[in-house]
């Protein structure tokens, strides 16, 4: 089954003469329990697509499915917001300042219409890989790699079926990705998860999924699996200038 | 006679909790090399630079044996005197042009500035000066950047004029924080190129501090690995690939790799003996 | 946690409940404006002005107003009157006393109104943009061309003079600014990532207003709130001297000013000491501002 289908995607920002197209005439599938990437440089309209998904980026026209089921605009509904989860970019900037760690899980696991929310919060905070250790923390007590599993937690707690991943660890150290990389490959395992994965780094990308698409400006300049690109036999001139900038010389 | 000296830096932070040391009895030297300072975030290798010109203020704290440039000890000069070190002497590439270059001020006039803040002589001949500077970092359209603002311009551009803007002045040393961290992986190689380019010409020192690996290894002759603010170990560039040490070989493994399909990436396991164990001379 | 000792528990990293988690973050931010020893003598002029206005009948030497005729004007430091008397013969440190429960309840009642309804005007405007935006804004741009002092005299002409019109006048012309900051912090905070997060779990204008934007405009509301302090008591004052404020036989401090102008010359304590009063609250005030926007900015990012 198609968990997420997208076709003919453009989205804009602004009106008339001030309107930038950040991304034109997008498609992509994405099965269920399929890991896939969009890679692109800074401005190529990958994180912009997540966007539009969750409606955040409002103007856009084409066709996007969720299961089956059109989206429009950028309202969308309880059911929607089960279903769909996002985690951001920068682990600074993405937890409130003033809740700790337990008002977050706790309002998100209220806004959701679940019950036995301490037991809840409990087990995210575990199968996060972070213990209860750091239930009453704030962000400012935690490190970059922390507040990402806890953004992690936070998109868990509804029990959703696709989750948007931008950007997850481009600001983490080295190590620290690697650990957040793997929370994420187990979770998707143990829950059979989908995702659609943003990001400029390709050997990431190559790493978590199977397949992805390239962009550049706004446009999906090519789609293929990532054994394709490990093997470095991509077709499009663009994804090979991007394979060959990821590798050092002597790699 | 090496470019720069340093012997048994620290540099401490007063905080509520106690005395944070940043920087832990660091020792190494510089020649007419390129030197790579690898290191995780808290690992000291920015402070490290920053101390290096004096440029930490208070509450830090900086202390070293001595901080030799060239034979003269930069903790014994005063401020006035450390200005016209900076700059002159020492430059320093920042990481994101956004927040390094003056966004109410041209290109050019920061040029010019940079210019005759250590050199005496007319306008005219600093802006000549600014737009050969423009030239020598493959800015094709010179005078069209002097009059534009730093908004105006790209990202890889507007690290190339900060190049510009802190070789200008001609210094022996170049310290570059992060240049490329900020910038999409197609414009990094060629702004470091550049950068390499120069310090290469000029007989430069440079030291090149990174999170990258392999960035690093690429662009420097040596490469010192710092650990909770320590050096663990020091190597050759193009022997990285063959490092000892286990946080070296750690960080290396836990890097997804295109040539390599893993389920699970190597995950660093932490040695508190690696921040227990004094500092390698670098 | 029996081993730790109190300071150690609150100064933790690791809190242990909602509770614990709160009072630590208190803890910090105490110590915080503590280390700033400005603040603290603001403080602690406040907390003497707070005592003052509490224990007033135990403090005051004498009766606010009695008048003594044959005792007026008499200077600093004569018998039974330690800050001389006025020109009705009342005691000038007793008026003080009193005049101090004034000065509170005019700064308390401004305190809650007007940066109550700057925030809510404000964090509305700046979250729903669009045409809510532009009309509260004008709004609040009439009200901030409203000269103080001519919306108060509209108040007395219209309602009588009395100490509640004069708070009701400066708080009207005292919010528009507070409604300024709340809304230009609300557009800051809008675009956030954890203003995203939170829309993406599927919560409402109501609740991420209430619950995401306040707690965040609230510290700077107080810093600025405790900094303007010392021009809501000298316009209260400036009124009282206008006689448009307290009437008189109140022991409002502008008031007393105003009945003291008269002697400046011959009995300059009559006017000078209750300015005085007025000088030190106001200095405390902003002292102690100084402090708090230092103790409350979001200290995000580790050391």
């Amino acid at each position: 089954m198609t968990a997420l289908e997208i076709k003919d995607l453009n989205v804009w920002f602004g009106h008339a003469h001030d309107r930038v197209d950040a991304v034109k005439s997008a498609g992509l599938n994405v099965m269920q329990g399929e890991s896939f990437g969009l890679v692109g440089e800074s401005g190529s309209g990958k994180s912009t697509i997540l966007r539009a998904i969750t409606g955040l980026a409002p103007h856009w026209s084409g066709t996007i499915r969720v299961e089956g089921e059109p989206l429009y605009g950028a309202k969308r509904d309880r059911g929607f917001f089960r279903t769909v989860q996002m985690v951001f970019q920068d682990p600074y900037a993405s937890l409130h300042p003033r809740h700790t760690v337990d008002q977050v899980l706790s309002e998100t696991i209220r806004l959701h219409g679940l019950d036995n929310i301490d037991k809840r919060v409990t087990d995210l905070l575990n199968d996060v890989g972070l213990g209860q250790r750091f239930r009453f923390r704030y962000p400012h007590q935690l490190s970059g790699g922390q507040r990402q599993r806890v953004a992690i937690a936070r998109a868990l707690a509804g029990e959703p079926d696709i989750l948007l991943l931008d950007e997850p660890t481009s600001a983490l150290d080295v190590s620290v990705q690697a650990e957040v990389l793997n929370l994420l490959t187990d979770l998707r395992s143990q829950r059979g998860l989908t995702y659609l994965m943003v990001s400029h780094d390709l050997p990431v990308i190559a790493h978590m999924c199977e397949q992805l698409a390239v962009m550049r400006s706004g446009e999906i300049v090519e789609v293929m699996s990532s054994e394709t690109l490990r093997l470095g036999k991509p077709n499009h001139e663009y994804s090979k200038q991007l394979l060959n900038a990821s590798v050092a010389p002597h790699q | 006679m090496n470019l720069l000296d340093i012997e048994d830096l620290w540099v401490r932070f007063p905080t509520r909790q106690g005395v944070f040391d940043a920087v832990r009895g660091v020792s190494f030297s510089l020649g007419r090399e390129r030197l790579g300072i690898v290191g995780e975030s808290g690992s000291g290798k920015s402070m490290t630079g920053r101390a290096i010109l004096r440029l930490i203020r208070k509450p830090g704290i900086v202390e070293a044996n001595h901080i030799n440039l060239e034979g003269r000890d930069l903790l014994q000069l005063t401020e006035r005197e450390m200005r016209s070190v900076r700059g002159k002497q020492i430059s320093m590439v920042m990481q994101d042009p956004k927040f390094s270059l003056n966004p109410v001020v041209t290109v050019g006039e920061q040029l010019m500035e940079a210019y005759l803040q250590h050199n005496s002589g007319s306008k005219s001949r600093a802006k000549k000066m600014a737009i050969e500077m423009l030239e020598d970092v493959s800015i094709r359209d010179p005078e069209r950047v002097m009059r534009a603002y730093p908004h105006e311009v790209s990202g890889g551009m507007g690290q190339r004029i900060m190049i510009a803007m802190m070789l200008i002045p001609n210094p022996n040393i170049l310290i570059a924080d992060e240049p490329t961290s900020a910038l999409d992986v197609s414009v990094q190689r060629q702004v470091l190129n550049i950068m390499d380019g120069l310090v290469k010409e000029r007989g430069m020192g440079l030291i090149f501090i990174s999170h990258d690996l392999n960035l690093v290894s690429e662009f420097c002759d040596r490469v010192l690995i710092m650990y909770s603010g320590r050096i663990v170990e020091v190597c050759e560039a193009d022997k990285l690939h063959q490092a000892q040490h286990p946080y070296t070989q750690g960080l290396l493994n836990s890097l997804p790799r295109l040539d390599d399909k893993r389920l699970h990436l190597s995950v660093l396991t932490r040695d508190p003996s690696w921040s227990d164990a004094p500092s390698v001379r670098g | 946690m029996s081993d730790m000792t109190l300071r150690q528990w609150l100064l933790t990293d690791e809190p242990t409940s909602r509770r614990h988690a709160r009072l630590a973050s208190l803890y910090k931010g105490w110590l915080t404006l503590r280390s700033n020893s400005m603040a603290m003598v603001g403080l602690a002029i406040l907390i003497v002005l707070v005592l003052t206005a509490v224990f007033a009948p135990i403090i005051a030497p004498q009766d606010p107003f009695v008048q003594d005729l044959s005792s007026r004007l008499l200077p600093i430091g004569s018998e039974g009157h330690l800050l001389g008397t006025d020109s009705l013969g009342r005691d000038i440190l007793s008026r003080l006393i009193y005049g101090a429960r004034i000065t509170l309840y005019i700064v308390a009642l401004v305190a809650l109104i007007a940066p109550v309804a700057g925030l809510l005007v404000g964090t509305v405007a700046g979250y729903a943009g669009g045409w809510a935006d532009v009309i509260l804004m004008r709004i609040t741009d009439i009200f901030l061309a409203f000269p103080r002092l001519v919306l108060a005299l509209a108040f007395v002409a219209a309602l009588g003079a009395g100490i509640e019109n004069a708070v009701l006048a400066i708080s009207l012309t005292a919010w528009p600014p507070y409604a300024r900051m709340a809304r230009a912090e609300t557009l800051t905070i809008r675009s956030t990532d954890y203003i995203n997060a939170i829309r993406l779990q599927g919560a409402g204008p109501l609740r991420i207003i209430t619950r995401h934007i306040w707690p965040l405009c609230i510290s700077s509301l107080i810093v600025r709130v405790t900094l303007d302090m010392a021009g809501i008591i000298l316009a209260a004052a400036g009124l009282g001297f206008l006689g448009l404020g307290a009437q008189p036989p109140s022991p409002e401090w502008g008031a007393m000013i105003s009945e003291g102008r008269r002697f400046i010359l011959d009995h300059w304590w009559v006017a000078t000491v209750p300015g005085l009063a007025i000088f030190a609250v106001s200095l405390a005030f902003n002292l102690l501002g100084d402090g708090l926007r230092d103790a409350l900015d979001p200290k995000d990012g580790g050391q």
